[in-house]
């Protein structure tokens, strides 16, 4: 009886790490066999590891003007949308987590019905444009510079620090500010380094809204110059070699 | 406000409005703390809402939102009856249908795979690896298609090719479209799912898998009648909220990946209002049909967070 048990432990064992290589690879593959062509010698036709190595790509890549402006253009985005969400948010979901705040369950309704209903993509672009900040950065770094989710995140996990501390200070005659930069913040960091690091994913990934908002091919991050390449590879019914799959078309 | 505070009598013989007006004084500098934000969702989420009124106007950029003539429900109208209305309901519905479907079953398979490993850095590495492409953006992902589905070099089909057969063009396949958006999708997200899942099956009490295991209960009925059983409150509670998201089919990722030839099969209601309102400059038009699948949704978050509050016994909010 617990011989064949055991027997049986074994093979559920075998079949649940055989699935999970199965996903390891199938997670995998596709990433290695993309490094695997940019590595690939121009003309030589891409095996999974590539058989030979060749950094021509990158070579080719580093000498493209138009892609060096571009990452400068993607660090400035990210690094300055990290900025002002994350003291958007820090500064709207503080007070929102303190109990004895007057209105503050109205204000949090306020934001709540933002993330349940919103009016769509034309009548943010018209704020925009009579802002009159269609092509600036302003437009990438404000349009969606508060994500309500990581507000509430955020407000929930400053309503969970000991509310003592805070009290403490207090009576000491600290103020609200001094309150949240000297003992919620330092409390904080494991919050805030995921939040923000949500942002910057979200900015540094972000490449619809740049073509929405800009027209200056000169100001447009990374992703966009990337998809332009890739659509520009597409239409040319796909090349086979590496170094195109890095080449540019020269806008 | 000063002088209120100043010459305020002793707390019990103040009246209602100034404790209200001391209370609000008190916290003056949370309000100010909290301008910047509440001016921010004033700007970038209310005004939006009150442009949104040009969906029942003939919206005129040059006489602006609201010197424009209202027309009624006349886009409205014209959207319902058109012959677009019904290819962009199939394709958001059967895109976000098929996504939810499909996609769900792998990440909660996956989760107590991780979970049921007898070899934690297995596991450890699976579950790290299998949501590091949530971080990657639908660009990047889209080169990787290239680079897997192009009829001519991809490794997909060169094993199609291996096997006998034909070099499938996926990406402007009409037929083969719509897979690549389900299954990319689930390539991208399933790890990033699968978090959920694993934090519940976490959350079951171990003492429950070792009473079962006393009672003889092999490892497969196990996961049937206590970890399943354990997760089926989480599960409930994302199918539910996806079904309030059912109208966004996956904005970002349509938009990428599509193009002139797989239109008819892959254009959502998002791709379709960034088309006609951006680039045909129908803007009342767009902001009809927006305004519509905001509605719906809308709908859909307040029945499913009902319903999720009845089975789950809690909602999104």
């Amino acid at each position: 009886m617990t011989r064949v048990r055991r027997q049986n432990d074994r093979a559920f064992d075998r079949t649940v790490n055989a699935f999970l290589i199965a996903v390891l690879l199938a997670t995998l593959i596709p990433l290695v066999y993309v490094v695997s062509v940019s590595l690939t010698p121009l003309g030589q036709t891409t095996s999974l590891l590539p058989r030979a190595v060749s950094f021509n790509a990158y070579e080719e890549l580093l000498r493209q003007p138009a892609l060096i402006r571009a990452l400068g253009n993607s660090v400035f985005l990210t690094l300055s949308g990290v900025l002002i969400s994350m003291i958007l948010t820090v500064c709207t979901a503080y007070p929102l987590s303190r109990p004895d705040l007057p209105g503050r369950k109205f204000l949090t309704g306020v934001i709540l019905f933002t993330f349940l209903f919103s009016a769509g993509l034309i009548p943010l672009y018209l704020v925009i444009r009579d802002l009159n900040l269609l092509n600036t950065y302003w437009a990438l770094l404000l349009h969606g510079a508060v994500s309500v989710y990581n507000l509430l995140v955020m407000k929930n996990f400053f309503q969970n620090l000991p509310e003592s501390l805070e009290e403490a200070a207090k009576i000491d005659g600290a103020s609200d500010l001094q309150v949240l930069w000297h003992i919620v913040l330092p409390l904080s960091k494991p919050i805030l380094l995921t939040i923000g690091l949500f942002y910057a994913v979200t900015q540094w990934n972000s490449f619809f809204e740049p073509v929405l908002y800009l027209s200056d091919a000169r100001m447009m991050p990374l992703p966009v110059v990337l998809r332009d390449i890739l659509t520009g590879l597409n239409s040319a019914e796909y090349v086979e070699s590496a170094a195109t799959t890095t080449a540019p078309r020269t806008p | 406000m000063t002088n209120v505070i100043r010459s305020a009598p002793p707390a019990a013989r103040r009246s209602p409005r100034q404790r209200l007006l001391a209370r609000l004084w008190r916290h003056r500098g949370l309000y100010l703390m909290l301008l910047p934000g509440l001016l921010w969702f004033a700007l970038f989420r209310y005004w939006p809402l009150w442009n949104a009124q040009i969906a029942f106007k003939d919206f005129q950029p040059v006489q602006g939102v609201l010197n424009s003539p209202w027309v009624g429900l006349e886009h409205f109208q014209a959207f319902f009856s058109s012959f677009y209305f019904s290819q962009l309901m199939t394709n958001t519905l059967l895109i976000s249908f098929a996504k939810l479907l499909i996609g769900l079953p792998p990440a909660i398979i996956l989760a107590i795979a991780i979970h049921e490993s007898t070899r934690k850095g297995l596991a450890r590495v699976t579950q790290t690896v299998t949501y590091l492409p949530h971080f990657l953006s639908w660009v990047i992902v889209f080169g990787i298609l290239l680079a897997m589905l192009s009829p001519g070099s991809g490794l997909v089909n060169k094993g199609v090719i291996a096997a006998g057969g034909d070099a499938v063009s996926f990406l402007t396949d009409p037929g083969a479209f719509r897979a690549v958006v389900i299954f990319s999708d689930i390539w991208k997200e399933t790890g990033w799912s699968a978090i959920l899942f694993l934090a519940a099956l976490i959350g079951i009490s171990p003492s429950l898998y070792e009473a079962a295991e006393v009672d003889g209960a092999t490892r497969w009925q196990r996961i049937r009648h206590i970890s399943l059983p354990g997760m089926l409150d989480v599960i409930v509670l994302v199918t539910l909220l996806r079904l309030g998201h059912i109208l966004d089919a996956g904005f970002y990722q349509i938009y990428v990946l599509y193009s002139l030839p797989v239109y008819s099969v892959a254009d959502v209601i998002d791709t379709w209002v960034y088309r006609q309102g951006i680039q045909n400059f129908q803007f009342s038009l767009a902001t009809a049909v927006g305004l519509f699948k905001g509605l719906i949704g809308l709908l859909m978050i307040v029945i499913a967070n009902r319903i999720a509050r009845r089975f789950a016994g809690q909602g999104l909010y």
